[in-house]
């Protein structure tokens, strides 16, 4: 990802430019925040038991991260430099806050579900990271782009790493049975490692070894 | 042996540029014939051993073979005994080894299958030799498991300790944690239903080689009355030492005549193993030594102490019986010895210093007993104590070298 600082542009760029999808498509693969910036693991190890907690927390990140993101970018002149940090913060916080007090009022089953991983998105480094490496030196339009390009990112890993763990550790997918009672019949279980935070350390860990075994240049050593 | 040499050769020349096939090629020549290197740098002076990692290893399997062949037989007796059919030792001797081999053999040919076969294709793709490490574990991963257990579990066990265990962290040699316990810790943490509690340890179903050949009792008799199934830690954890006296024998357990898992009952014929490890220098009897005496220092503590330690500290309502047990029938219980010998002492993930092995060994043998004792969840302490270990093990050399570097330093002033 290039964190290059504002060109003045004279001519006037499409909104979904390549320069912009790229905005989009990158966390998806190759800036992946979860397995190549090794951000928000916390999160991704706590809520991927099951399916549906693990959809939810994703689309409160993708809101959170992209309008941080834009809120940010359009403030970034008038934040002076020296409580940039606290600024950020606040607005972080009261996206979270409304995100929290949506989920109450129409999702409070969730809402519990999730307790207090909803609160924790303010800590999770990835809403951050953006805003500092991106939304601080861009226009509204790109980092609102990021952010939903490194929310859906996030998501997609959490998805991942979710539904192979109901699957596998519950044989559920989204609460429904998928594993056919035949199957445990003839001596199939349900394994029990898929179910603690432990398994969702070793999917991630091997989607990041998949991922740098197939592209080389991704592996920083230092 | 000419015949053997001249198909390798015929072998050879087909496969010497193939980029795949040429690693497995290697390994199998090298399991078999010696390699022929010799030292020309220094004019031929030097002598190579013939003794290289490939036979170090083999040698650790032909010491644990008694253990093997006893659990064999371990197996059929406890079968037999369970519907009270042939209960007494020297009955039907070989119908029971026969029994438990046929029941013994499925497991050894998936965990090897499998495992050597992750080995083979890894080292192909990246193009390194085939250490054979894994035959160590993939006759240990047998040995260390419940005698009735899936044969898929143990596949997807294994599978998970080589690549996760072994070969993320570069193959043979590189591996942080022991990769048998690996592969039963994996079992024990997803599938606990199948290798704790009181009816895992003993084979009751014949397997389909056993139905084949008729052996075995056929399923649907009726258990004998006075057959328990449980283990001596079960029924110490639940009574105490006289709770274990009423179903075993001290030399029952010495000679290995209880349920268990398959290799870790007789502990003759793991000392005997042990010992010859020992006397050729492959196993460190310094590992082996201060695991002993860790694990007595801690039983003794906790015989001395079991009421302070229950009452006060862990404000229990009465003295734990676990606790009392006395500190040298810790050993015959479990798989004290078994882990001591073929554990512990694995050359790769154990402290490489000799201090270091002092410091090692203790700390196994004081958390094993910790963990066997105080913790009503896990039965047996010794497979988490050495993978809690191994991942101390690097720490442990790091401060005996840089104490030794302290040292003498100082001397230089």
């Amino acid at each position: 990802m290039s964190e290059v600082a504002e060109a003045p542009q004279k001519v006037r760029e499409p909104l979904l430019s390549k320069q912009n999808r790229k905005l989009l498509s990158d966390p998806m693969d190759d800036n992946n925040p979860i397995t190549i910036q090794v951000l928000g693991i916390c999160s991704a190890l706590a809520v991927t038991t099951q399916l549906k907690p693990a959809f939810v927390l994703s689309v409160c990140v993708v809101f959170v991260c992209a309008f941080a993101n834009l809120t940010i970018s359009v403030l970034r002149k008038g934040i002076p430099p020296r409580i940039r940090m606290i600024v950020q913060l606040v607005v972080i916080a009261s996206l979270v806050i409304l995100v929290d007090q949506f989920l109450r009022a129409f999702a409070y089953e969730i809402s519990r579900e999730l307790s207090v991983f909803i609160g924790l998105i303010i800590t999770n480094c990835i809403v951050m990271g953006r805003l500092e490496a991106f939304a601080m030196a861009n226009k509204p339009w790109p980092a609102f782009l990021d952010g939903i390009g490194n929310g859906l990112g996030y998501g997609a890993i959490l998805i991942i790493v979710a539904a192979l763990r109901e699957l596998f550790g519950a044989g559920n997918l989204l609460g429904y049975p998928i594993i056919p009672q035949f199957m445990y019949d003839w001596g199939y279980m349900n394994n029990g490692v898929m179910v603690t935070p432990a398994a969702a350390m070793f999917i991630i860990g091997l989607i990041i070894w998949w991922q740098r075994s197939r592209k080389p240049e991704l592996v920083d050593i230092s | 042996m000419q015949f053997l040499r001249n198909q390798l050769d015929a072998i050879e020349e087909k496969v010497k540029d193939n980029k795949y096939l040429h690693t497995t090629f290697d390994a199998i020549h090298t399991f078999l014939y010696k390699p022929n290197h010799v030292s020309k740098a220094s004019g031929g002076v030097h002598i190579h051993d013939g003794m290289d990692l490939k036979r170090t290893m083999f040698m650790v399997v032909v010491a644990m073979q008694l253990a093997l062949l006893f659990g064999m037989w371990n197996i059929g007796h406890q079968h037999y005994a369970a519907y009270g059919v042939n209960a007494g030792l020297g009955d039907a001797m070989f119908t029971k080894f026969l029994y438990g081999m046929f029941q013994m053999l499925p497991l050894i040919v998936v965990a090897n299958l499998v495992g050597l076969g992750i080995e083979f294709i890894f080292a192909a793709k990246r193009g390194h030799a085939v250490e054979e490490g894994f035959l160590v574990s993939g006759m240990l991963i047998p040995l260390i498991m419940p005698p009735a257990v899936p044969l898929w579990m143990v596949a997807l066990a294994t599978a998970f300790a080589v690549i996760i265990g072994k070969e993320a962290f570069g193959g043979t040699g590189m591996n942080p944690l022991n990769i048998a316990l690996l592969a039963r810790v994996f079992v024990f943490f997803a599938y606990p239903t199948e290798i704790s509690g009181d009816i895992v340890w003993v084979d009751y179903a014949p397997n389909f080689i056993n139905n084949i050949l008729g052996l075995g009792v056929p399923a649907g008799a009726a258990l004998a009355d006075t057959f328990s199934g449980a283990t001596p830690l079960a029924l110490a954890a639940k009574g105490g030492w006289s709770n274990v006296l009423t179903q075993y024998s001290v030399s029952e357990m010495f000679w290995g005549t209880i349920p268990g898992s398959i290799g870790e009952t007789c502990k003759p014929a793991i000392i005997l193993g042990a010992l010859m490890l020992i006397g050729m220098g492959i196993a460190s009897w310094r590992i082996m030594l201060s695991m002993i005496i860790g694990a007595a220092v801690m039983g003794f503590l906790l015989n001395i102490g079991g009421e302070f330690i229950s009452v006060s500290m862990l404000k229990l309502p009465e003295a734990n019986p676990f606790f009392a047990v006395p500190w040298y029938y810790h050993y015959i219980m479990g798989s004290f010895f078994f882990a001591m010998a073929f554990m512990a002492t694995d050359p790769v993930t154990a402290a490489q210093t000799n201090t270091g092995k002092w410091i090692y060994g203790f700390m196994i043998g004081v958390c094993g007993i910790i963990v066997r004792v105080m913790n009503p969840a896990y039965p047996e302490g010794w497979m988490l104590a050495i993978l809690f270990c191994n991942v101390f093990a690097p720490l442990i050399d790091n401060y005996v070298i840089q104490s030794n570097i302290k040292r003498r330093l100082a001397r230089g002033h």
